[in-house]
């Protein structure tokens, strides 16, 4: 079968101030195909499809629409091919305090109301309402989009692009805040685009299970260049991972087994204000990795961030070392030993103005002073340096700003503040989100370095696989409550998958 | 090719562009320079110069004050009545009371504070916006000066309003304070002071996160209200200190002295946020800043200008100040 549209572009190259992002690039897809662009963090995948949607102006190199040559210069070019991207930075694309309805209709109202000066309120929201059921999301259109989680505001983005003309639809990691039950539902959607309207997908992960359960071809980028272009039979996941990582890779991950000692940190019936923490109690020992697991949904953010201090507390106490914490803020917090890595990283984890260096030592500051209180930036700059090379950051310098890292570098970032600040109980959010299979590694190993310094760690996620890799005791949380809990050892995945899903 | 011809073109006049916002306010200021001084000999004598920057001095003391402000991101309208206040306090205590000198100035400046713990409270605790909160207490504390002096003005020798006569004078040596070279010389250290705590403490780092990302402060460990609010009494005391030296440059209370000292302080704070390519408010381009409004001014009366044509200079700097500021900020 002949495809409708074929997109091609040639020897792309587009440089940053020290970065070379992409080398002669070549980059292929055609209408009806799902095709899957991987490669490490900082590759340049997400360059490259910034390239396409019109975000970057200044590179060189081709592109052809069916075989004419086009020129994409900025959104509205690619729009009109019926290009249509969702970015990884999904809260930069959207309007917070609009309602699901405009801003699915946004771009369409902007491109189509010339002439027309009042809004049918009816009609965005009828036209909204379909559009989303098309997309298979139950959403009332009337929501403010502020008040969304990370999964839904991914969904109205998707129905965004879906709203106008779509040819090609591009989409950077969409599935990483996203829970199974909603990947798949994404999955049978992005199939329908493809099978049934004939459009093409551009799809970005790092979960490579995911790459060959739904993709037909695959692109592999590596430092900006391409190191192979296969259909997906072609290819096996270890022959994949070692492409993109330009290196053997042992996928399995080995738990670093270290002894277990005393408990010393322990919630007990912990409620928050809002009903977001549901009388919560559980303990954590030194050197033990606890992993919370749980639906998204579920509330894992919610107690991670009550935790923190981050919300406010109704009742129970919560010990370390047997003595009571006071709760009152996140300043109380990492004062007395405890350090979040929170979930939503642009908005909570890192600065994107300021340097890496200045996000890395941010909650540490006091230990890079002297006199009365002045900073000691030599010594940030080396302490910097020295988490850049264990984490793998890939930046020009401790100088650059954290806007212009990879989100995965970003994410490392994130991470690596606390690791200088001196914490007893670190609590991960989600913290492998986005970022690639080595990295992932790397933020495994140091996680198991933190345990054998026989700090105690909360590990939130709902990868479940993760989960089983990395905790040495397992709670499965449901409702905003603690409702199972299990020995590592003892654990299997359907069993956390049942009483995630409320079984009792 | 035009491609690429293009994109060439469009690099070039994002450089151009990216220049002039670093540097445009130095050329700026030797442009006029040059020019005020082809035009007006007089303009060019050390003495004009020495002027300038003694008409300064109050402008860019206060101007560090909403500098201060606006590294939380937020913004101190309240600047130029806590001026008056100051102003109004001192003078009081002098002429009603016969305090010395730096008693006087001690107790008005902590007095001034009060001004810092209304914003803070209605800023921090109450989540006004801090413009509108900050517009409020501009309104409060004008009135407050008024009510305090009785209509305004205290003067060497003026009776009371109730007619009671006072005895107490202005020491002298409060007075020099207003003089040059002991104004500027104060201007500078303050200057050179805030600088140094912006740029080289903690505090100064913590504020600036803050302004940037209130949220990820917070979930850093940073205490986001405490920072909030030392913003707010360091802009207060900045503007106290600029109404001591304009109480010691006038020797008297007058209504709303210092109210005409906002305008050019905001317009000094925003065209610093740009100067030498920094993007963000700090004490040294609001120094620059000032100069820039002050040699405007300055030029621009020497060159009979009407003094009540010359707001609509100033307001224009200000626009431009604010465009070449936000349009940055746009990538
Ligand atoms: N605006 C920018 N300014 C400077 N450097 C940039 C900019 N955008 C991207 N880069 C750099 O280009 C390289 C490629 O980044 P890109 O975001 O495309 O990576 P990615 O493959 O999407 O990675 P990830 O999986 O982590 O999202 C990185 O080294 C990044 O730091
Ligand atoms: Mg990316």
């Amino acid at each position: 079968m002949e495809a409708k549209h074929r997109l091609e572009m040639k020897r792309i190259s587009i440089e940053f101030p020290g970065v070379k992002a992409l080398d002669n690039v070549n980059f292929n897809v055609k209408s009806g195909e799902i095709h899957a662009l991987v490669g490490a963090n900082g590759a340049g995948k997400s360059t490259l499809m910034k390239i396409l949607g019109g975000a970057y102006g200044h590179y060189v190199g081709d592109i052809f629409f069916d075989g004419t040559k086009v020129d994409i210069r900025n959104p509205h070019d690619a729009k009109e091919l019926g290009i249509d991207v969702v970015y990884q930075e999904v809260d930069i694309a959207l309007i917070p305090y609009l309602s699901v309805a405009e801003n699915i209709m946004l771009d369409k109202m902007a491109n189509e109301m010339k002439g027309k000066h009042f809004i049918r309120w009816g009609n965005i929201h009828r036209s909204a309402r379909e559009i989303l059921k098309q997309v298979g999301i139950d959403l009332d259109t009337h929501t403010l989009v502020q008040d969304l989680s990370l999964a839904e505001k991914q969904m109205v983005l998707i129905a965004r692009a879906l709203a106008t003309n779509t040819n090609f639809l591009v989409l950077d990691e969409p599935t990483a805040p996203l829970s199974q039950t909603e990947t798949e539902e994404l999955f049978r959607l992005m199939r329908d685009l493809a099978e049934n309207q004939d459009v093409g997908v551009v799809f970005i992960s790092h979960r490579l299970p995911e790459i060959f359960e739904v993709c037909e071809t695959i692109t592999i980028l590596r430092d900006g260049q391409v190191v192979a272009d296969a259909t997906i039979d072609d290819m096996t996941q270890q022959k994949l991972v070692e492409l993109m990582l330009g290196r053997r890779f042992e996928e399995t991950y080995p738990k670093i087994r270290v002894p277990i000692g005393d408990v010393i940190f322990e919630v007990k019936n912990l409620i928050e204000e809002a009903g977001r923490v549901r009388n919560v109690s559980f303990s954590v020992r030194s050197g033990e990795i606890v992993g919370m697991t749980g639906l998204v949904g579920a509330g894992k953010t919610e107690l991670c961030k009550t935790l923190f201090g981050a919300y406010p507390i109704k009742s129970g106490e919560v010990l370390l070392h047997g003595k009571s914490l006071t709760m009152r803020s996140p300043h109380a917090a990492v004062s007395q030993g405890v350090a979040l890595v929170p979930e939503e990283r642009r908005k909570e984890g890192i600065l994107v103005d300021e340097p890496v260096f200045i996000n890395l030592t941010l909650p540490s500051l006091d230990k890079f002073t002297r006199g009365p209180d002045f900073v000691n930036t030599r010594a940030e700059r080396t302490i910097a340096r020295q988490v850049i090379d264990e984490l793998g950051i890939v930046t020009p310098s401790a100088d650059q700003k954290v806007a212009y890292l990879s989100g995965g570098n970003q994410q490392k970032v994130a991470v690596g503040k606390w690791l200088i600040a001196d914490a007893e109980i670190y609590i991960f959010d989600e913290p492998t989100k986005g970022v690639d299979v080595g990295a992932k590694r790397d933020i495994f190993e140091l996680i198991g370095k933190l345990a054998k310094q026989g700090k105690g760690i909360i590990y939130a996620s709902s990868e479940i696989p993760e989960i089983l890799d990395i905790s040495d005791r397992i709670y499965v949380m449901y409702d905003y409550a603690i409702v199972k809990e299990f020995e590592t050892a003892e654990a299997t995945e359907e069993e956390i998958l049942f009483y995630s899903a409320g079984g009792q | 090719m035009t491609a690429a011809t293009e994109t060439t073109n469009k690099k070039r006049l994002s450089g151009i562009i990216d220049f002039l916002s670093k540097w445009g306010t130095i050329i700026t200021i030797f442009v006029l320079l040059a020019f005020f001084s082809i035009a007006m000999p007089s303009f060019r004598t050390p003495s004009n110069m020495v002027t300038i920057m003694r008409s300064i001095s109050i402008v860019t003391v206060i101007a560090t004050g909403i500098t201060v402000s606006l590294t939380v991101d937020g913004f101190d309208l309240s600047v130029g009545s806590v001026a008056t206040f100051t102003v109004a306090l001192v003078m009081s205590f002098f002429v009603w009371y016969g305090w010395g000198t730096l008693p006087a100035i001690i107790v008005s400046l902590l007095i001034a504070l009060i001004v810092a713990v209304v914003n803070s409270f209605l800023i921090v605790k109450l989540h006004i916006f801090d413009l509108l909160a900050t517009l409020a207490t501009m309104f409060i504390f004008e009135g407050v000066a008024m009510t305090y002096t009785g209509g305004g003005s205290i003067s060497q020798g003026m009776p009371r309003l109730d007619g009671t006569p006072t005895t107490g004078a202005i020491p002298a040596g409060f007075r020099l304070v207003g003089q040059s070279p002991y104004i500027i010389i104060i201007m500078l250290v303050i200057v050179m002071l805030v600088h140094v705590f912006l740029s080289y403490t903690k505090h100064g780092r913590y504020l600036y996160i803050v302004g940037g990302n209130r949220e990820a402060a917070r979930l850093s460990g940073i205490p986001v209200n405490r920072y909030r609010t030392l913003a707010y009494f360091l802009s207060a005391l900045l503007a106290g200190m600029g109404g001591i030296m304009l109480a010691a440059r006038i020797g008297s209370a007058q209504i709303n002295a210092g109210a005409g000292y906002l305008m050019p302080a905001v317009a000094a704070a925003f065209i610093g946020f740009s100067v030498a390519g920094v993007k963000k408010p700090n004490a040294i381009g609001t120094l620059v800043g000032a100069v820039l409004v002050g040699l405007l001014e300055n030029g621009l009366i020497m060159m009979s200008v009407p003094y009540y044509s010359l707001n609509i200079i100033k307001g224009l700097v200000l626009a431009i100040a604010l465009a070449i500021t936000y349009y940055r900020k746009h990538d």
